[in-house]
């Protein structure tokens, strides 16, 4: 169980690098994908199907899919990819690979030097029946907060889709201007 | 079925049955297709014509394997795979009959659910990398389909989850021993099956391919095996849509005891691949923001409703309402 | 205004749950019922396809009653040809009855029109019904004069060209064809 554990943490630390690295914005998004993938396994893997569950569906299947779907309308080639290209020189990239190198460094160490990295795997199954219960128990400030958040972004998106009902005529529009 | 067999022996025999299935689902198809139009269909090759299979599957091997020069080749070549590998995915978790599962996840719909939206990609991916108009607008058309009928297949199915109170496919027939789940769930059987032939793009709600207006739309660009498993995918996908709808609503693998289980489990799936086929035979397209429409005004109300409805009588039910204090 | 706007759409609501999910379970119904109707294939090879009588299938050259060739070379067939895939030589035999030297239609080139029998004077070339035809040889298409003659009248049987029309040709002199009078005698004074 370790050894998929770590194969899949590599995978998903990889295929991040990639998602930065690559030019072509939907190659990018695929490597996106298969990190969301493999975390989604590393989940699994230390017990939390349920989470691991939720983030393919949630992220990998639906909030990658609309970004690809407003990039294929966008049609980004060619140019688009010079243009990221010629973006993504190393004095743009050197400071914040420092700067995060550092931090993870420090992980490394807090993970270390803790009792964290010592236990292992946990054992125990984190089923549907228990994060629900910790959801809606300890959490539930959390939950109704989010909710109220995505009911914002609801009406939001409502404000913005509606549309006005056009009572004149447009060439009466034109000449009143 | 007392001892558990080995799984290794349970992965072959579902893999080696569904490739042979989907293959012989085209002259099912073709038959039943023949059947409703008062024809006889493909009755040539071999008894009933069953060796059309082989035909198809034979020239389907030697075309030219083409991979356009304007095309994105990595994501060309991966679309086709994508949709094959999740659909087959998805069977993991399907009970054919008691202990005949491949793996009995405690999140098994989820899975199910997962795998299914990553099938999305095959039909973006396989769009977008064709770098042709029709292909994208295919593409476009079947990423939107896709991810609105998700979420209402998705609530569709968490009555049953309720009644039931697993996630797993097995506990779920298993509960369903004094009733089957179509009675009480019956909006949801209904709003699950209209997903399920959206999310699998069959034909009433074929857009993303749409013959006569797109030339195929997705896989327009797509020619020999390549084609072939976006194909043998859609296949699968209807036999997976069956199969669970079996499993959630009409008992599985449950039945008078003079069949054994998992014939039952056939009988009963084979039933739904011929609704799927009738209504291809009877249903003409609806238009892109029809199909939209549906989905978000009619069908997303209908489930939330069964779905609080469902959740209101439960509680009632387990006397919990006594107990809480305003 | 809100409330309007709500109210349609529960109407919409009851209106498509209601009668289109009926219209669309009947329609499904009525599919369904092919079933049991009868099947309208011909089965091809088995069961032959019944052809009406001036179906324009096979080109073929027909024969008079007495056997001799009706054709008589006049090229209207060729020259009415649209894909011109008609060709032949026009001769004359001892008794000056002109037949043709060699006859040859390709049949990879005909489209069947028929307009080669509407030219035709004689009622030689006709077009008949059968279609069964294939080859793998697209050169075995061409048919010679020995493939296109068969020995008998066709569609107009008992009609003798050379028996109607006035031509002299040797065994028949002016004047002995069916329903001709002997020619006149342009010399003679007598009414």
């Amino acid at each position: 169980m370790e050894i998929t554990f770590y194969i899949s943490a590599a995978v998903a630390i990889l295929s991040t690098m990639m998602v930065i690295t690559r030019f072509n914005i939907i190659h990018a998004l695929l490597y996106l994908v298969v990190s969301f993938l493999s975390l989604a396994t590393v989940f699994f893997i230390i017990g939390a199907p349920f989470a691991a569950a939720l983030e393919i569906i949630i992220y990998a299947g639906a909030i990658v899919v609309l970004i690809i779907f407003v990039i294929m309308m966008l049609n980004l080639k060619g140019d688009a990819i010079d243009q990221e290209r010629e973006w993504l020189t190393p004095q743009v990239w050197v400071g914040p690979a420092i700067l995060s190198f550092i931090l993870f460094a420090e992980l490394v160490y807090v993970l270390g030097s803790g009792n964290a990295g010592a236990s292992g795997l946990p054992n125990q199954l984190v089923d549907s029946r228990a994060v629900g219960k910790s959801l809606y128990g300890p959490y539930i400030l959390g939950v109704e907060l989010s909710g109220m958040l995505l009911m914002a972004g609801i009406v939001g998106a409502y404000h913005l889709g509606r549309q006005k009902k056009k009572v004149i005529h447009r060439f009466l529009e034109q000449k009143q201007e | 079925m007392t001892e558990p067999i080995n799984p290794w022996f349970i992965i072959g025999g579902v893999l080696a049955g569904l490739l042979t299935v989907a293959p012989g689902l085209i002259w099912f198809e073709r038959r039943l297709l023949a059947l409703w139009q008062d024809r006889y269909g493909p009755n040539r090759a071999g008894p009933f014509g069953v060796l059309v299979v082989l035909a198809d599957t034979i020239k389907l091997f030697f075309k030219e394997d083409w991979i356009p020069p304007f095309a994105d080749k990595a994501v060309f070549v991966i679309a086709p795979a994508i949709v094959a590998i999740t659909v087959l995915m998805s069977f993991v978790i399907v009970p054919f009959a008691p202990g005949v599962i491949v793996v009995d996840l405690n999140i098994g719909i989820l899975f199910f659910l997962a795998m299914s939206s990553m099938g999305a990609y095959s039909i973006i991916l396989g769009g977008w990398a064709s770098n042709n108009k029709y292909a994208l607008l295919g593409a476009m058309r079947g990423a939107a389909q896709l991810i609105s009928y998700e979420v209402f297949m998705g609530l569709s199915l968490m009555g049953v989850v309720l009644l039931s109170g697993s996630f797993s496919l097995q506990d779920i027939v298993n509960s369903q021993k004094g009733m089957w789940y179509v009675v009480p769930q019956f909006i949801g059987f209904v709003t699950f099956l209209i997903a399920g032939i959206a999310e699998t793009h069959r034909l009433p709600f074929d857009i993303p391919e749409a013959e006569s207006e797109l030339i195929a739309g997705f896989h327009s660009e797509y020619s020999s095996m390549k084609f072939g498993l976006f194909f043998v995918g859609e296949y699968l996908g209807i036999t997976l849509i069956s199969a669970l709808v079996v499993c959630l609503f009409f008992g599985g693998w449950l039945g008078p005891d003079f069949l054994p289980p998992l014939v039952w489990f056939i009988l009963k799936t084979f039933v739904f691949i011929g609704l799927f086929i009738l209504l291809r035979a009877s249903m003409p397209r609806p238009r892109y923001d029809q199909l939209m429409e549906f989905g978000w005004k009619i069908i997303l109300p209908i489930t939330l409703l069964n779905l609080v409805v469902t959740a209101v009588i439960l509680l009632v039910q387990s006397g919990a309402v006594m107990n809480i204090k305003f | 205004m809100g409330n309007l706007k709500l109210g349609f759409v529960i109407w919409n609501l009851k209106f498509v749950i209601l009668t289109s999910m009926f219209s669309i379970l009947q329609s499904m119904w009525l599919v369904f019922l092919h079933m049991f109707h009868k099947r309208e294939t011909i089965q091809y090879p088995e069961e032959k396809v019944k052809l009406p009588a001036r179906w324009r299938g096979r080109i073929v050259l027909t024969r008079d009653p007495d056997m001799g060739e009706r054709c008589v070379g006049c090229y209207l067939c060729a020259a009415a040809c649209p894909v011109d895939c008609i060709s032949l030589q026009a001769t004359e035999d001892e008794n000056g009855r002109r037949y043709p030297e060699f006859f040859r239609i390709n049949f990879s080139r005909c489209i069947f029109c028929g307009y080669c029998e509407e030219a035709c004077p004689t009622y030689a070339i006709q077009l008949i019904p059968d279609f069964e035809m294939g080859e793998y040889n697209r050169q075995n298409l061409v048919y010679e004069k020995e493939d296109l003659l068969i020995n008998g009248e066709g569609k107009y049987p008992g009609y003798n060209y050379y028996k109607v029309a006035g031509m002299a040709i040797g065994g028949k002199d002016k004047g002995q064809a069916e329903n001709e009078e002997p020619p006149l005698d342009i010399k003679s004074l007598e009414p």
